[in-house]
């Protein structure tokens, strides 16, 4: 039996196999690429610094996966609520040129936070007043989000001279600096790593967190135990939705500074696979989130010098999720029981990802 | 103008309503799988890269079946046979199928940007009835795969509400433990679902490439197989309600074309929102899963 740590590291070497033979199939060979990969993650200083600014999105929509998950709230729309959060941000940031830098910060990001929990909870309210499935809900609002982005920087935020389909930059007073320019590193990533302990805490040392990882493993438990399930549901997808939002618009104020379309390149998409390789637990986030921008900052490297599209990025986030999904079915465990006899000291173990709440 | 709207409606209802008629053979044996989507994208790539290779239609969708099938099987060892949550394996299912064929789109076609055309499924018009006018060209002058999903309406109706099989399928979905306590075989029945949704989730792939654009775009099912998730749900899990559910978002992607044809002072980015939007508005008046079978989305361990 695998630990719980060793796991999601089998689960990652068995995907770079699987990787290796698309890779073969594909004329290219695997060693080229992992090494491409790797030199364009991790080559040089530069290289590295990128990695942690591709990992910050990365760390706030895993951790709004990770938070919703724990509920049994499937939100696969946290790419919806990122884009929302960024546009609140890209909205307000041009605005804020008056004000003193820690106050024009602090109201881009609540604006970010507050743009994604409306889109969050939405589909939270959806869920709990109108019984529609969140998974839909969370699905059918990304498009609507992406749709959103295109009209407002094709109209009422795009930029004065009206050439190109961007918003007006943010004022200068409302972008988080860069510590080490020319690299873009920022204070995203600390914000997102103090938001990680954050999570943690709630979710493991409030009682709030405790009712919906009650609601997660048994919705009907809960509400014995007195949960108000309907009133949870709505405060849990607000809050994933806050955490996506937030995601956005710390983009907005570190790095992009203006809106464009296809702001997420599927952030919130990747982030179900940091958030299982980190086993939802919020604290082990931050070092999924940054294997996984290792792969998309390494990505580029592999196209310029092996010829294989990004998009094999996204081959190996669904070949992650498929293989730990695997790995941790408590099928195994029914069959190892009939083969070995039932083990007490696995079952008190760390719940496995497949015992997360069923929809 | 009508008439080429109404052409519109079934062109843009066919790949839905095909790809949620096996949505709901798997929901009605108790699976729900967002993995459509991805198995709609491999049937559209599939059918593309293959008709083009070989200059063979007919080729191209036995391709696209091959894709389906197979996307859906591997959801189904995990689904049916691993018993994992069903939800994060089909968003998995459907992330590695964009990826992949992404990946082997740029490697068969590379990047230079040139359309990959392939000639189009032959229409078949029905004869005298394709003459009568309107309704002629609206229902009776289109290709085999029309023709094909919407005898399926009838006929998935039939199977599920007055057959055996239809009865097991549906006992596998509302109480899997008696089901399987008579020894009707759950597992066995939610993989057969699997499969011939596979098949026709491809085969709706193929419709895009095959009929539709005539040519692959990376995401060119673009939510389609989600809408189709949607379609089951607002068609109350009756193959009759999804034909109906089927044509109103079918209208709605009509309706996109038309207006902007028209070129309202509406921005176009609504009217792109619109089938997704009109999803969301539908499912939260008709309310939500009370008409679902009561397994819906619960993996079964026999213990």
């Amino acid at each position: 039996m695998l630990s719980a740590v060793a796991k999601p590291f089998a689960a990652l070497a068995l995907a770079a196999a699987l990787i290796s033979v698309v890779l073969a199939a594909l004329g290219a060979s695997p060693a080229g690429v992992f090494a491409a990969l790797g030199e364009g993650a991790f080559g040089s200083w530069y290289a590295c610094v990128d990695t942690i600014v591709k990992s910050t999105p990365l760390v706030f929509t895993g951790l709004a996966i990770s938070l919703a998950f724990s509920g049994a709230l499937w939100n696969i729309g946290a790419d919806g609520q990122l884009t929302i959060g960024a546009i609140a941000a890209g909205a307000v940031g041009p605005h804020l040129a008056d004000f003193p830098h820690s106050i024009a910060i602090v109201t881009i990001l609540a604006a970010g936070a507050l743009g994604g929990a409306a889109w969050g909870g939405l589909a939270g309210w959806l869920r709990a007043r109108r019984d529609v499935n969140e998974v839909i809900s969370t699905i059918m609002l990304n498009f609507v989000a992406v749709q959103a982005l295109s009209w407002v920087v094709h109209g009422p935020l795009m930029e004065p001279s009206r050439a190109y389909p961007t918003s007006s930059p943010i004022a200068s007073a409302a972008q988080l600096e860069f510590y080490f320019a020319p690299s873009r590193l920022n204070l995203g990533m600390l914000l997102a790593v103090a938001l990680a302990a954050a999570c943690y805490l709630l979710l493991f040392r409030t009682g709030t967190g405790f009712e919906l990882r009650a609601m997660g493993r048994n919705r009907r438990a809960a509400t014995f135990f007195g949960v108000r399930i309907p009133a949870l549901t709505v405060w849990a997808m607000a809050v994933s939705g806050a955490l996506a939002g937030l995601g956005g618009a710390v983009q907005v104020s570190a790095i992009s500074h203006r809106l464009y379309e296809k702001l997420s390149p599927g952030w919130g998409f990747e982030a179900i696979a940091v958030a299982l390789v980190a086993r939802l637990n919020p604290l082990a986030i931050v070092p999924a989130a940054l294997l996984f921008g290792a792969l998309d900052n390494g990505s580029q490297a592999m196209q310029r010098t092996q010829g294989i599209s990004p998009e094999l990025v996204q081959v190996i986030q669904g070949l992650v999720i498929l293989i730990i999904l695997a790995f941790d079915t408590p099928a195994w465990s029914g069959l190892r029981e009939q083969i070995f006899g039932a083990s007490s000291e696995e079952a008190a173990a760390v719940p496995p990802v497949a015992e997360m709440p069923d929809a | 103008m009508l008439e080429a709207f109404l052409v519109s409606v079934i062109t843009m209802a066919t790949p839905i309503l095909l790809a949620a008629l096996g949505e709901l053979l798997v929901e009605e044996s108790g699976v729900v799988n967002i993995g459509i989507e991805g198995a709609m994208l491999a049937g559209a790539f599939a059918a593309l890269a293959i008709a083009y290779f070989s200059g063979s239609t007919a080729l191209g969708l036995a391709g696209a079946i091959a894709a389906g099938v197979a996307i859906n099987a591997i959801f189904a060892i995990l689904v049916v046979n691993l018993a994992v949550n069903q939800v994060v394996t089909g968003t998995a299912v459907s992330i590695l199928a964009l990826g992949l064929t992404g990946v082997f789109y740029r490697k068969l076609f590379g990047v230079t940007g040139k359309a990959f055309m392939v000639t189009p499924i032959a229409k078949i018009p029905l004869g005298p009835l394709a003459r009568i006018p309107l309704l002629g060209p609206v229902l009776f002058d289109h290709n085999a795969l029309v023709y094909f999903t919407f005898i399926l309406v009838p006929a998935l109706w039939y199977l599920i509400a007055r057959t055996r099989y239809g009865l097991r399928l549906r006992a596998c979905g509302e109480r899997p433990e008696a089901a399987d306590a008579l020894g009707l075989g759950v597992i066995a029945t939610r993989w057969q679902a699997l499969i011939v949704s596979g098949a026709l989730t491809g085969l709706a792939g193929a419709f895009l490439t095959l009929a539709y654009a005539n040519t692959f775009v990376e995401n060119i099912s673009a939510g389609r197989g989600f809408v189709a998730l949607s379609v089951v749900i607002v068609g109350r899990w009756n193959s009759w309600g999804l034909a109906a559910a089927s044509l109103l978002f079918g209208a709605a992607m009509a309706l996109q074309f038309g207006l902007q044809a028209l070129g309202t002072v509406v921005p176009y980015q609504l009217f792109l929102a619109l089938p997704y939007a009109l999803t969301l508005v539908v499912l939260a008046g008709f309310g939500g899963q009370a008409a679902a079978p009561s397994a819906l989305g619960e993996p079964y361990r026999r213990q």
